[in-house]
């Protein structure tokens, strides 16, 4: 079946200063939306309360929010959470409070909300921890990327391995900056998505220098056409393997499973991010990389 | 058909339906209780969040067993110097230091050799001479003592809270120690979660301690503590207003009997059907409780947990038979947790909780509920594209697709590895992913068609020429799954299982499973060409 009308002629690295200043754009502006609106940490992160609570029936927020801090809880945060009658209170409480807090949950809802509720779910993250999970979560970033460096400079070459890790900062730079622009909560499923955006933004990216490889050593034209030629042959295969990957992300995030809604949002606009830095960011910057070593 | 082949496709069947025996229970949400005698009998265990229950991460405050050895040694040492004739103005424990105030510096050589001799764990870390003559030193314990009595506070606290849990019932509990001094605790289904917090965070110091009678309570309570001698409280609960009203007791200092000296504590009746606590002695504890009471006849024998005074009865006789009671003011239930705690043992040092995760089981239900289908419909959409787009070699890949599934939760049952709510998102990963290696198989072999080679030497060609692709692709997603495995905590962990199990088991699938059906569709049934 011929979906993609195109013979494969398009002139991908000669788009590429196009290319890069979309990029070098959308990465200004993400640290914009860092600087402006500021990345939010959930509880994993920055330590505190979270309870999700279950009503019978749709309850205004409002009713909840005065029943909270008719009990002493106004620093509450609350926002509703996967289904219509879902709620999740958050606040900013130590270990010791936890049970202090559950009680006036419960009996402030009891007396003010006329409706049957159930408490779902209790997280609480202490400081120290949330301390420990922040820089744990650094360093798996970190060490993801000198793994991927180290494996590309044995399996490729050194310039590839510099392009691979530019595509990727590029990646999980515009990803956050759209998750943080949406206004979602950094928490530990974050990371692992992160790290799964880098994971599979460099699949892409080395199914495209794998062809450059088989076709560098067939042909002797230069470096420019050789990676133009293996984009053409390959991106047909980029783009129908990240369909395939976000139809399932698609659903997770349409049935909105839980603490999978944002995950699955963060990965679908990773894929997209991914597949387009393997075709337009990843070889150009080995042909950057490329021209000046000649020089 | 050729042997090799023949050999091919009798692994891929056994493969096959090794995984749908091992699966089967699993789908057909078999418990426990229905074993059949034919089938596999685990299931795929589900993690935490997904099927209820209770995380708990403890930290053990070690540094308070510290103090209590300084306390104890605090105490020898105050009557080893007194029998040495060695003088003091006062022996002092301020946290992890013993301060001793020499009466003059003439005391401090037969100071020194007492405390070689005797209290070989205690070093002078200073020292310094006041305007009075006298010289006060600084003690604390040997650095290599300290951690000896740090780490064995960590490994009592486990055993202890271990034993507690046993007592809880919870089934398949996770009881693991964690960095220096961390205890992590996983109470899969656990229905009350504030009970079992309370009986795990529980101290459970139990000491008898006499009543001091010579000294005036009131000068006590004004401020004046007599030396040797300390001022704690009870509580008393008014019956008929329910008022909680708090009690003092003027104790002596030194600790008679510990918990230690417990074998069993059970919760009694008396005759107005209220509950008390029975203890049981351990055979040496009897004894030593036989002399307690036999040497303090008529004085008052306070009993304090956790520095509460629970009751300080007067003692009538000498007492043998290893037994005394705890009476007060105990619900049933609080009277049930108190003797499983004791039975249990104490903990070395008070633990806090530094991180506390609870998963109702409705909550659990529901996402195990809606992750199934979210994976049957990832599933079932990808197929759809697969067949639409490829045709019949597109129904290969399916094939592999589904059997890559079955795979990653076959052997997750085997290794019994635990299924966690990032895991089914790992899961619909692996659902998008696996059929990548067909994609690149096939788009491959498109070109060799193209290059006009006849279809089955294109079909060879697409396959070994992709493979090198596939392999270098799916390193790095491990690569990147490793990490998380190792930087990752509980569901987390989940995630990086079943995509790294995921990844693999796809390089079996799609290449090894797929080019065998080509090989069948060739060989054993002499097809000469497939849509594509």
């Amino acid at each position: 079946m011929k979906w993609f009308k195109s013979k494969g002629q398009i002139d991908f690295v000669g788009k590429k200063s196009i290319a890069l200043s979309i990029s070098a754009l959308m990465i200004l502006l993400s640290f914009a939306v860092f600087f402006f609106k500021g990345i939010k940490y959930g509880i994993d992160f920055a330590g505190g309360t979270l309870i999700e609570v279950k009503f019978d029936k749709t309850v205004p927020l409002d009713k909840v929010r005065e029943a909270l801090e008719e009990g002493g809880m106004s620093d509450a945060i609350l926002q509703p959470f996967g289904e219509q009658n879902e709620i999740l209170i958050k606040t900013k409480a130590t270990p010791e409070a936890i049970e202090a807090i559950k009680t006036t949950v419960r009996e402030s809802l009891t007396q003010k909300v006329s409706s049957e509720f159930e408490i779902r779910r209790v997280e609480l993250v202490g400081p120290k921890v949330g301390k420990d999970l922040r820089s744990k979560g650094i360093k798996a970033l970190i060490f993801c990327i000198i793994g991927i460096l180290l494996y590309i400079t044995w399996r490729f070459e050194f310039r590839f391995a510099l392009g691979a890790v530019i595509a990727l900062i590029h990646d999980v730079l515009i990803s956050l900056g759209i998750y943080t622009l949406a206004g979602k909560e950094v928490n530990l499923p974050t990371v692992a998505a992160l790290l799964t955006i880098l994971g599979y933004s460099l699949n892409d990216t080395i199914v495209v220098y794998d062809r450059i490889r088989e076709n560098m050593k067939k042909m002797s034209t230069a470096l420019e056409v050789i990676i133009n030629r293996s984009i053409n042959e390959v991106m047909k295969r980029s783009v129908l393997t990240s369909f395939t990957t976000i139809i399932p992300m698609i659903v997770i995030w349409s049935l909105g499973l839980g603490i999978l809604k944002d995950f699955s949002f963060i990965i679908i606009f990773g894929i997209i991010v991914g597949t387009y830095s393997s075709i337009y960011i990843a070889s150009p910057v080995v042909l950057f990389f490329e021209k000046k070593a000649k020089r | 058909m050729k042997g090799w082949l023949k050999g091919k496709v009798i692994l891929n069947v056994v493969v096959l339906v090794c995984a749908i025996y091992v699966i089967l229970p699993t789908v057909l949400k078999l418990g426990p209780e229905d074993r059949l005698p034919l089938l596999h009998k685990e299931r795929v265990r589900l993690g935490l969040d997904l099927q209820g229950g209770t995380h708990l991460l403890l930290e053990v405050k070690s540094e308070e067993a510290v103090y209590s050895v300084l306390e104890r040694l605090k105490n020898e040492l105050k009557d080893a110097m007194k029998k040495k004739e060695v003088y003091a103005l006062s022996v002092e424990r301020s946290k992890d230091r013993v301060y001793v105030q020499l009466l003059n510096e003439e005391m401090s050589k037969p100071f020194d050799d007492l405390l070689k001799e005797d209290f070989p764990s205690l070093r002078v870390m200073g020292q310094q001479k006041k305007a009075d003559d006298s010289l006060v030193l600084e003690l604390s314990l040997l650095p290599e003592e300290e951690r000896e009595v740090k780490e064995m506070a960590v490994e009592q606290a486990l055993e202890t809270i271990r034993n507690r849990v046993d007592q809880l019932g919870v089934l398949e509990p996770e009881i693991a120690r964690q960095g220096q001094d961390r205890i992590l605790v996983q109470l899969p289904g656990i229905k009350d979660p504030e009970r079992a917090k309370a009986i795990i965070g529980k101290t459970a110091m139990l000491e008898f301690k006499l009543v001091d009678e010579e000294h005036s309570l009131e000068e006590a309570l004004s401020g004046k503590v007599p030396e040797g001698s300390v001022l704690l409280y009870g509580t008393v609960r008014d019956r008929e207003t329910g008022r909680v009203k708090k009690v003092p007791y003027l104790l002596k200092e030194p600790t008679l009997l510990t918990g230690d000296a417990l074998s069993d504590a059970r919760v009694a009746f008396d005759q107005f059907n209220r509950p008390y606590i029975s203890l049981k002695f351990t055979s040496w504890g009897a004894k030593e409780f036989e002399r307690i009471t036999g040497e303090n006849v008529g004085k008052r024998l306070a009993i304090i947990l956790d520095g509460t005074v629970y009751s300080a009865p007067v003692i009538r006789e000498r007492i043998s038979g290893g037994r005394a009671v705890i009476e007060g003011d105990f619900t049933l239930e609080e009277a049930r947790d108190l003797a499983v705690v004791l039975r249990a043992g104490a903990l070395p040092a008070p633990v806090s909780v530094l991180e506390e995760r609870t998963v109702g089981p409705s909550l659990g239900k529901d996402l195990v509920d809606k992750g199934f289908r979210a994976i049957v419909l990832g599933v079932l959409l990808v197929l759809a594209f697969m067949v639409l787009y490829y045709r019949w070699a597109g129904l290969i890949a399916d094939l592999a697709l589904v059997l890559n599934v079955l795979l990653v939760l076959a052997i997750m049952v085997l290794i019994k590895a635990t299924l966690t709510l990032p895991g089914v998102a790992g899961l619909a990963l692996t659902v998008g992913m696996s059929v990548d290696a067909n994609i690149l198989i096939f788009e491959r072999i498109k070109e060799e068609l193209k290059g006009g080679r006849p279809f089955w030497t294109a079909v060879d060609l697409g396959y070994s020429r992709a493979l090198v692709t596939i392999l270098d692709a799916q390193i790095t997603t491990l690569i990147a799954a490793a990490v998380l495995f190792q930087f990752g905590t509980g569901p987390i962990r989940g995630f990086a299982v079943t995509l790294t199990l995921g990844i693999l088991t796809n390089l079996f699938t799609a290449i090894v499973m797929t080019k065998t059906v080509f090989d069948l569709l060739r060989q054993g049934y002499r097809v000469k060409e497939l849509k594509i």
